[in-house]
């Protein structure tokens, strides 16, 4: 039961083999268990997630259970949650609880899915390795010494050592597909705009973009119909007619053309990536598809653009902590300036507080223009590349990242080393566009490999389909790390 | 030497939206405190903005109305700096490209009796939302926040340094004052601070044309502080000049109980607003489908209605602006001319006189005005047809008021009710005049013969006799006499 699929879990409920209790208990059971070695979860609440479990079985009883209902899913806790603990892996929001619920809880609520905890992330979502949290670091189940990634690495964690089935994620610079790959699970980010960004706490608005996190295509798929959809509450939603995403995923790949960025496959990449990756693509000239050599001749600098223009947002988005109103505040300060100064150097992490630096140096008066105009210009610059690309292939396919999961505190003290963890995966949320990671073999010490798929705008349910057929004939995505 | 006073003004018009700019929290005046914040105003975690389509179709009617540029697309910015009531740390506000781009407003000043036109022009017009308040009383030694204002819609009307006195910059606020309520987007309550000022003032020898170094007055929230202010501030540059001093650039701030403005900060502690597009809102698009929608809405403005009641009406600059002063007695007047075309000017006297002096005296808007248009015109027609005179006239007005009785719905709603009032009461109180000449004559003949005496000294060539023999026809005829006729038949009977 552990390593079945959405639809199979589906199923067994809907058929009355196993009520959503039953399996709440089992998978909160497991993750009692594991968490206090992997630390994926910030939040466990068992009587909340089986009184959700409850009214999940008396709607499948009622048969009008949807595919998801029931199904403990575990939500990354940048997802206001309403009378949940809602920490965004900060010490400035230890004590928050929401009072309301963001958009895509409320749809996960809406399906009667249950809500099996809150998973540790990376402090305010900076991060690539998940060691900025308050609460910790994350384990990597593959390997303990390793990093899950960042910055949805309890996610991430908790999918790759079956503490709940699925899970949610955000990504801005990577951080669904990143520690997907890292840990050996599949994750999608889809296009901006397409999962509201309501109620999901704010890093960088312009790239932030929620996803699910599972162990297939297939479940992605499941989980992207639930969380997909317009809301007018996020102006930046976009209002476009409810797809299916696993209506495409039986399709054949014949004739379908995959672009290899020349940019991808240099000296940079690990060659144990490397091995798998090409393992990957050499397999889906095999289900038919043919492969095209691309340039993306600006994705270089996809890193330095990025470290603009995240920062300036967030150095903004997170003037909103100030201990006025909710959050950490000091306990100590002689006026309103110094309550301001205590809380925030006391209530935000290193990473947190060198972004918001950064960030607000770059929108300073007399730097503006030499680095956010700038920055903004060659995002654009991006994005055409990859609509150049695209001219010339359906989907683009290469490493997400260079390197498979690296040691616990082997970068922690060198952020421009960490930085280069997300070269792949930055320049997709620059250019707004769908991708995803799916696992495709093991490299050093036996670490997971991701592959990059990168589609084009609203091609998600096209990406499911070459994820999901690679999936039919492989079966990286079903192995479990050992406990 | 001679200085000269150069004025700009920023003005905040709160638009009179229900519900807030990106938020859909009540904008109502008053409630308990936070009662109105919501997630949104109170910024929580996760929470995103959504632009309000009625503040945005306000602006536009705005820009119409002046004549400026409606910008498409127009972007949001943030102005980043912390304070307590400011939930976000960022005010969302319109920076490089505005939705409302130049403009300008036609100002008409009388003064001493003097009538004279000036041009304001307008650099841009804003959409923006307001901050909270703190509360620094009342809670000992801490202060209190209230989110109930955050997140207020306003439109920032930013002048050219246009005006060259405090009469002309108080001219243009109350010209822009009457504008944006004409137009429906502001309800122009400067108690609740729906329309404050900030003013920048500078002074410069006369014949310079250039603008000396300039000081902003914050948050003037009635005309005469406006006019007291820059009157105040011009007084102490020139001072410092003349004493060989140099201006420092600074806010400062009005004192209304000394009548004196003070330094709040000074350029050098100018913050660094860093200004960038909003990420959670995209660049406003306005359809030129929109603008012609909105174009269509907006009624006769208040200075095309002057010319018109100048030209077609002929009335004076000086009844015509305050006739147009407020749309609510524009469309009152222009209630009363309908029913009564062939006198505009008895009109506008019988509005500008009795009618406002009533509701006035009452606290109270034309628009509940206890008696309609019709019911006044009725009234008027009564004059000018010589039934009754017009001092009889004001005295049937008092009565009418009376039993109209206090009116809770506009006149607009209460077409058609008893517009025979006015006649009904002149009937049953026997006041029509009396213009039957023969009826006249007897009385004309009883008061000769009653009064000899006056009669003799008329004759003896006293004009002043003549008068009081006319007042005792008057008594005589309880004051229902036409006082023409009886001066007519007087000057005929004693000349005889």
């Amino acid at each position: 039961m552990l390593n079945a699929s959405l639809k199979q879990l589906s199923a067994m409920l809907a058929a009355r083999k196993i009520s959503s209790v039953e399996l709440t208990s089992e998978f909160l059971k497991r993750s009692r268990a594991l968490n206090p070695e992997y630390n994926a979860f910030i939040t466990l609440d068992e009587r909340t997630s089986l009184a959700q479990a409850q009214a999940a079985d008396i709607l499948i009883a009622s048969g009008r259970g949807q595919p998801l209902t029931g199904i403990p899913i575990a939500q990354k806790d940048i997802f206001c949650t309403k009378g949940w603990l809602t920490t965004c892996g900060s010490k400035m929001l230890s004590n928050f609880i929401s009072p309301y619920d963001a958009h895509v809880i409320g749809r996960f609520n809406a399906v009667a899915a249950v809500n099996i905890g809150k998973t540790n992330m990376d402090e305010f979502a900076m991060g690539s390795s998940n060691e900025t949290s308050f609460y910790g670091p994350v384990k990597n189940p593959w390997d303990t010494a390793a990093v899950p990634g960042g910055s949805s690495g309890g996610s991430a964690c908790a999918v790759a050592a079956r503490m709940a089935p699925a899970a949610t994620g955000t990504d801005t610079g990577g951080s669904i597909r990143q520690p997907a790959a890292l840990c050996g699970i599949s994750g999608l980010k889809p296009t901006y705009g397409l999962v509201s960004r309501y109620g999901m706490i704010a890093f960088a608005s312009s790239l932030d973009q929620g996803g699910p996190m599972a162990k297939s295509a297939e479940d992605l798929a499941l989980m992207l119909n639930v969380m997909a959809g317009f809301d007018a509450r996020d102006s930046t939603s976009l209002e476009r007619q409810p797809e299916d995403y696993t209506r495409d995923l039986e399709k054949p790949l014949d004739g379908l053309c995959i672009g290899l960025p020349k940019e991808y496959f240099v000296k940079e990449i690990d060659e144990d990536v490397a091995r798998a990756v090409e393992a990957a693509i050499g397999q889906y000239r095999k289900l038919g598809a043919e492969t095209v050599e691309v340039s993306l001749p600006n994705t270089k600098l996809s890193v330095p653009v990025y470290y603009v223009l995240a920062p300036a947002e967030a150095s903004s988005n997170l003037s909103r902590f100030d201990g006025v109103r909710y959050g950490y505040r000091a306990p100590d300060y002689v006026d309103l300036n110094d309550m301001y100064r205590k809380t925030r150097a006391q209530g935000f992490g290193s990473e947190v507080k060198r972004r918001i630096l950064i960030g607000t140096y770059v929108l300073s008066h007399g730097y503006y223009d030499a680095y956010y105009i700038q920055a903004q210009k060659l995002r654009r610059l991006m994005a055409q590349d990859f609509a150049e690309a695209f001219k010339q292939c359906d989907v683009i396919m290469g490493p997400t990242s260079p390197t498979v999961a690296f040691d616990l505190g082997e970068r922690s003290s060198a952020p421009v080393q960490m930085y280069l963890s997300d070269a792949y995966t930055i320049a997709v949320n620059l250019a707004g566009l769908p991708a995803m990671s799916i696992p495709v073999g093991f490299g050093h010490k036996n670490r997971p490999v991701g592959l990059h798929i990168i589609g084009n705008y609203f091609a998600e349910a096209q990406m499911l389909n070459v994820a999901h057929q690679y999936q039919l004939e492989s079966d990286w995505h079903t192995r479990m790390p050992k406990e | 030497m001679q200085w000269e006073t150069v004025i700009g003004l920023e003005v905040h018009a709160q638009l009179s939206t229900e519900s807030k700019i990106f938020s859909g929290a009540s904008t109502a005046f008053g409630a308990a405190p936070n009662a109105e914040a919501c997630a949104v105003d109170l910024a929580l975690p996760g929470v995103l903005p959504v632009l309000n389509r009625g503040a945005v179709e306000r602006a536009i009617r705005f820009g119409l109305a002046v004549g400026a540029k409606i910008n498409s697309p127009s972007i949001f910015a943030r102005k980043n700096y912390f304070y307590p009531d400011l939930p976000k740390g960022y005010q969302i506000s319109q920076y490089e490209l505005p939705v409302v781009e130049g403009g300008h407003i036609q100002l008409q000043i009388v003064q001493d009796g003097k009538e004279q036109e000036k041009t304001v022009r307008l650099v841009r017009a804003h959409l923006e939302e307001d901050a909270g308040k703190s509360l620094h009383e009342d809670f000992h030694g801490m202060s209190g926040i209230d989110l109930n204002r955050a997140g207020t819609p306003l439109l920032e009307i930013v002048s050219e340094p246009d005006m060259r006195s405090s009469a002309e910059a108080v001219a243009y606020a109350k010209t822009l004052h009457t504008l944006v309520r004409w137009i429906g987007i502001c309800d122009g309550n400067m108690q609740e601070g729906s329309f404050r000022c900030d003013a920048n003032v500078s002074v410069r020898l006369r014949g310079s044309d250039k603008l000396g170094t300039r000081c902003e007055i914050k948050n003037l929230n009635s005309f005469r502080f406006l006019e007291k202010a820059i009157d105040y501030e011009a007084r102490r540059q020139i001072e410092i000049l003349e004493d060989g001093g140099t201006i420092q650039q600074q806010t400062r701030l009005f004192d209304p109980e000394k009548g004196e403005t003070r330094a709040m900060r000074s350029k050098e502690d100018a913050q660094d607003y860093r200004y960038f597009p909003d990420p959670d809102l995209l660049p406003l698009e306005i359809s030129g489908n929109w603008i012609e929608e909105v174009k269509k809405g907006l009624p006769e403005l208040p200075q095309q209605m002057r010319t018109r009641l100048e030209h077609d009406y002929g009335l004076s600059m000086y009844d015509a602006l305050l006739l147009t002063g407020d749309r609510d007695i524009s469309e009152y007047y222009e209630a009363v001319v309908g029913k009564l075309p062939s006198d505009p000017k008895l009109c506008a006297n019988w509005v500008m006189g009795e009618v406002s002096a009533y509701l006035n005296n009452e606290g109270k808007p034309f628009d509940v005005c206890p008696l309609s248009p019709a019911q006044l015109a009725q009234l008027l027609l009564r004059i000018k047809d010589g039934t009754i005179s017009g001092k009889i006239a004001k005295d049937v007005f008092r009565q009418m008021w009376a039993q109209a009785g206090a009116a809770s719905i506009s006149w607009k709603n209460r077409e058609g009710v008893d517009e025979a009032l006015g006649d009904r009461i002149i009937d049953s109180q026997g006041l029509r005049q009396i213009s039957d000449s023969s009826a006249l004559e007897n009385l004309v003949y009883e008061v000769l013969a009653a009064n000899p005496k006056s009669v003799e000294e008329f004759k003896a060539g006293k004009e002043k006799a003549f008068n009081a023999l006319v007042g005792q026809v008057m008594k005589a005829a309880r004051g229902k006499a036409n006082p023409a006729q009886v001066n007519e038949i007087l000057r005929k009977k004693l000349t005889e």
